[in-house]
């Protein structure tokens, strides 16, 4: 479909209106959290609300960064989410290409229960996932956190789906013909063709993972945490001081949207192309 | 968009035929990914039904007592499971109905021809990329009672403030708005990219014929998105069913409140296993949201099966 054809629908002032009051809605809360985290509690608790930024920025982050080890759990929900959305692009992107483009037995059976299980809530595996946690002596340990997540049934059926339309057959069959390695025809035929599906893969994993929450809380202590079980124990701790929980807050949220800043354009197209079609 | 709507010859069923030494090949291929999901995604899945059929405590996860049943039965006995399950249920309609009720209407919107259309597509998808602990520690201060912007605004126009967070149906409202928020712009994405699949003739011929905007809307958008719809409403009801991030930092107990007035299924479950240390009694739990889900998946197949039948 051309671009110019997509719609015959010429916008008036009213879906403007419309859409502008949507956008405020959506953005308001980021804003609300950079007015709170650079006021003092006095002032967020004052009659009239302070409504616009204030002088105590640097003060409130330098404070969240030593309370609730902001600081240890910004690292580490770097470190975990990188190697997780290695381990899940790498992985998916091996198995999607051969779901999607060789033959093998059982490939039919497999892939559904690949997908079948992508509808399965993960809260059903927590409890002996946690006794394998304990079993192999991860419990606070990084790696509890970074193993289960290595692999993911979505970005399976992700790159499947991607490289089904994207990479030609006849691509494969010249590479065969010219006796390449499958290996070989993998890095120099399917990885340059499989990137922009990567990249939208690997951005939706960072965020998913840098954002997880439940089985964080579960394996991880607020000693040792990622910045989301950080949150927590901020939130929970017995310090009142909301400017200091939104600062917290503030720095939890920022990296993603640095990258939602740069990429949203890229972001927006990943996840209407995974939609689902009439 | 152009990658997907290019349909190539549908040959990837045959696929190139390997020669003999590549055969195994394949298997190389998808090891990596079904090795680490047998171990940590589909082995748990399995082992919940055999582990909550015995009585294991957190300190003691390496013993297990056979129990039979006993934990599904004690479930049954307690307030607090129906409780739960009854909070589930209402905080999920509060959040899904309005929520997608919402993100149709503004995929309409989006769909218009604007200036500035992707300034409004990444805005919409921002509350998307925030975690549910930072959303719902942002709103639990909106929501505050004595000093929440939200009561402020509520005074600022003569209007008696709420209590947020002690009120049932406020609590479940605001633990909803949480939900709606960070969903919406993400639901809009994907109903727009269903609209825009569909034929812009279709809405050509029906202008031609005075079909009003919303006759055009009620009768080519909405039909044409069906499947798309099923899907989020799939979707949404599975997410609704396992809520819990929200609950937990809203006021941050794992009881959902002083009188578990928004405690959801899935925080009772994390309070049954890591406050009163029952593992046993939590993968029961477990298996009871699993079972909800299959079942309302299965209720939402038959309604949009049997929609399909009666409008064509």
């Amino acid at each position: 479909m051309k671009p110019a054809k997509r719609s015959p629908l010429q916008g008036g002032p009213l879906a403007y209106a419309v859409l502008g009051v949507a956008t405020l809605l959506a953005v308001f809360p980021f804003y609300w959290t950079l007015v709170a985290a650079s006021r003092s509690n006095s002032e967020l608790s004052a009659a009239t609300p302070a409504l616009t930024p204030g002088p105590n920025l640097f003060h409130n982050l330098g404070e969240a960064l030593q309370q609730a080890a902001i600081g240890t759990a910004l690292l580490n929900s770097l470190l975990v989410s990188s190697v997780v959305t290695a381990g899940v692009v790498l992985s998916s992107t091996l198995a999607g290409f051969a779901f999607a483009k060789l033959r093998f037995r059982g490939r039919g059976l497999l892939l559904a229960v690949t997908v079948g299980t992508m509808m399965i809530p993960p809260q059903l595996g927590v409890i002996p996932l946690f006794m394998v946690i304990v079993k192999l002596d991860l419990q606070n340990k990084l790696p509890a956190v970074v193993l289960p997540s290595l692999v993911s049934a979505f970005g399976v059926f992700f790159m499947r789906q991607f490289l089904l339309q994207a990479l030609p057959d006849e691509l494969i069959e010249a590479g065969r013909v010219d006796g390449a390695s499958l290996l070989r025809i993998f890095r120099s035929i399917v990885l340059p063709v499989a990137r922009p599906g990567m990249a939208v893969l690997g951005m939706l994993t960072f965020m998913a993972t840098w954002n997880d929450f439940f089985w964080p809380i579960v394996a991880l202590s607020s000693q040792n945490p990622t910045v989301q079980v950080a949150l927590k124990s901020l939130g929970q701790g017995y310090v009142p001081d909301q400017s200091i929980v939104m600062a917290g807050t503030l720095l939890g949220t920022l990296p993603v949207l640095v990258v939602f800043a740069l990429l949203g354009r890229q972001i927006v197209g990943g996840i209407m192309q995974g939609a689902v079609k009439g | 968009m152009a990658i997907s709507s290019a349909r190539l010859p549908a040959v990837a069923s045959a696929g190139p035929r390997p020669r003999r030494a590549g055969r195994l090949a394949p298997y190389g291929f998808v090891a990596p990914f079904f090795v680490l999901f047998a171990a940590f995604g589909l082995f748990p899945l399995l082992y919940t039904a055999y582990v909550s059929l015995h009585r294991v405590e957190l300190q003691t996860a390496d013993r297990m007592d056979w129990l039979g049943l006993q934990n599904y039965t004690r479930l049954l006995e307690d307030p607090f499971f129906w409780n739960a399950l009854r909070n589930t249920f209402t905080i999920g309609v509060l959040s899904t109905v309005p929520q997608l009720l919402m993100a149709l209407g503004l995929a309409h919107l989006l769909n218009y021809r604007l200036r500035g259309r992707t300034f409004f597509r990444v805005a919409m998808l921002m509350p998307y990329a925030t975690s549910v602990a930072a959303a719902t520690l942002v709103f639990a201060q909106l929501f505050g009672r004595d000093y929440g912007l939200i009561n402020w605004a509520l005074g600022s126009v003569g209007l008696d403030p709420v209590d947020w967070q002690a009120d049932t149906w406020a609590s479940q409202f605001g633990v909803s708005a949480i939900v709606t928020w960070r969903w919406t712009g993400y639901n809009a994405l994907i109903y727009l990219a269903g609209m825009q699949a569909i034929p812009a003739d279709l809405y050509e011929s029906a202008a031609v014929d005075g079909a009003s905007r919303w006759q055009q809307f009620r009768h080519i958008t909405v039909p044409g998105l069906r499947p798309t719809i099923v899907f989020t409403v799939v979707v949404s009801t599975i997410g609704a069913t396992q809520l819990f991030g929200e609950p937990l930092l809203y006021e941050g107990n794992s009881g959902g409140g002083i009188s578990h007035q928004y405690q959801t299924l899935g925080l009772y479950m994390y309070e049954q296993g890591w406050s009163f240390f029952h593992l046993g009694r939590a993968a029961a739990v477990a298996w009871v949201m699993f079972l909800l889900i299959v079942v309302l998946a299965l209720v939402n197949a038959a309604v949009a099966a049997r929609r399909n039948r009666t409008d064509r």
